[in-house]
């Protein structure tokens, strides 16, 4: 591994770290969506700077590639955040259905209230 | 004391629907005195909401297009607030014949919700393939699991009692097909008792059921996973209103 590698891969973590750091401070990230992506910052960040420590964890579970633990912790990470997002959107589209649902009524009360009354002015005057 | 029909509201889901939720709404009004209508318009882009409302109906007006379930919803917490009794679920396309809505409601006397099956003996409508397969599986395990004789399980004409209506109003399924199995089982599953008696069906007034093999084959899938995640559901998520 040529020094340049070695640069690049500590510099692409700290990159992706900032990036999310800075994204929960201005509160474009909660934090409950922020945490897998915080995780594997600092997975990378570790293994940017000491590599002997992804192959001291291929080693641990058999992987003879070490790469390939990278590729699959990556993959397994990615997955994770898609089913949390699919989650969310699920959570968010049945609150949505909710909120016109009550919309939808509110509206016919009002319709009903200002007919109701304008009734009733009629019925005074 | 108000009688059976002024304790009843109709909830008719429309979906674009102008050109026959007029005649629905009046037919009604004339065979069935006393009621009240609510139609539900579910995002129409057409004047369902206003040919609906000059025909006499309630309307609520859903701002985007939730689904049968979403409207139903709509029309179950509308008769939760306004202390209606009984809800039932009429099609504004005019297939289901208002006439037989006083004998669903009398047998709300004997369970919480009462199923109109089509193919209990009157009318005549036949379907055939995958979709009757789908329709057979369908009858036999929901049978089971209501503990009485069902044999059309995906009929949107239906009445719903006190009960039904106060846990409709919270819980209706918006998944396609959830409406009508997933809304039985958990009927089923929450302890109410559930009825179906005869009914006759009309022609639509427009569109024709689909017998094409694999829209057909689609609705057998969609409706297997329909009900076999509605019958494995955890029991806390019944109820809730949670979803």
């Amino acid at each position: 591994m040529t020094i340049v590698t070695y640069v690049f891969g500590i510099v692409s973590a700290l990159v992706a770290l900032i990036v999310v750091i800075e994204m929960l401070r201005r509160h474009r990230l909660r934090e409950r969506h922020a945490i897998w992506w915080l995780i594997a910052g600092v997975l990378a960040l570790i293994v940017g700077i000491f590599p002997s420590t992804l192959q001291w964890a291929a080693s641990l579970i058999g992987i003879e590639v070490p790469i390939n633990l990278v590729f699959f912790v990556s993959i397994a990470v990615l997955f994770l955040v898609c089913l949390q997002h699919s989650s969310e959107l699920t959570k968010l589209e049945a609150k949505t259905r909710t909120l016109a649902e009550r919309v939808a009524i509110q509206e016919l009360r009002l319709r009903e209230l200002e007919s109701a009354r304008r009734a009733d002015e009629n019925h005074t005057t | 004391m108000p009688s059976r029909l002024e304790r009843t509201l109709i909830v008719m889901p429309a979906f674009n629907e102008e050109a026959s939720v007029g005649d629905v709404v009046r037919e009604v009004f004339t065979k069935l005195p006393g009621v009240s209508v609510l139609v539900v318009d579910d995002g129409s882009a057409d004047a369902t909401t206003r040919v609906a409302r000059e025909a006499g109906a309630l309307v609520a007006t859903l701002p985007f297009n939730l689904g049968v379930g979403g409207a139903m919803r709509t029309g179950f917490r509308y008769a939760l607030e306004n202390d209606y009794d009984n809800v039932v679920q009429i099609d504004s396309d005019g297939q289901h014949d208002p006439a037989n809505v006083p004998s669903l409601l009398a047998e709300l006397d004997n369970a919480d919700l009462v199923l109109g099956a089509r193919f209990a003996g009157e009318g005549d409508y036949a379907v055939r393939g995958p979709r009757q397969w789908a329709m057979t599986v369908l009858a036999t395990t929901l049978s089971r699991t209501a503990k009485t004789r069902l044999t059309d399980t995906t009929s949107g004409y239906r009445a719903s009692g006190p009960r039904s209506v106060a846990l409709f109003a919270d819980e209706y399924p918006a998944e396609y097909l959830g409406d009508t199995i997933e809304a039985l089982v958990i009927a089923a599953r929450k302890g109410l008792v559930i009825r179906q008696i005869p009914v006759a069906m009309r022609v639509r007034a427009g569109g024709v059921p689909s017998h094409h093999p694999f829209k057909a084959a689609a609705y057998l899938g969609r409706a297997s996973m329909a009900l076999i995640f509605a019958l494995t559901r955890p029991r806390a998520t019944l109820g809730t209103g949670a979803n």
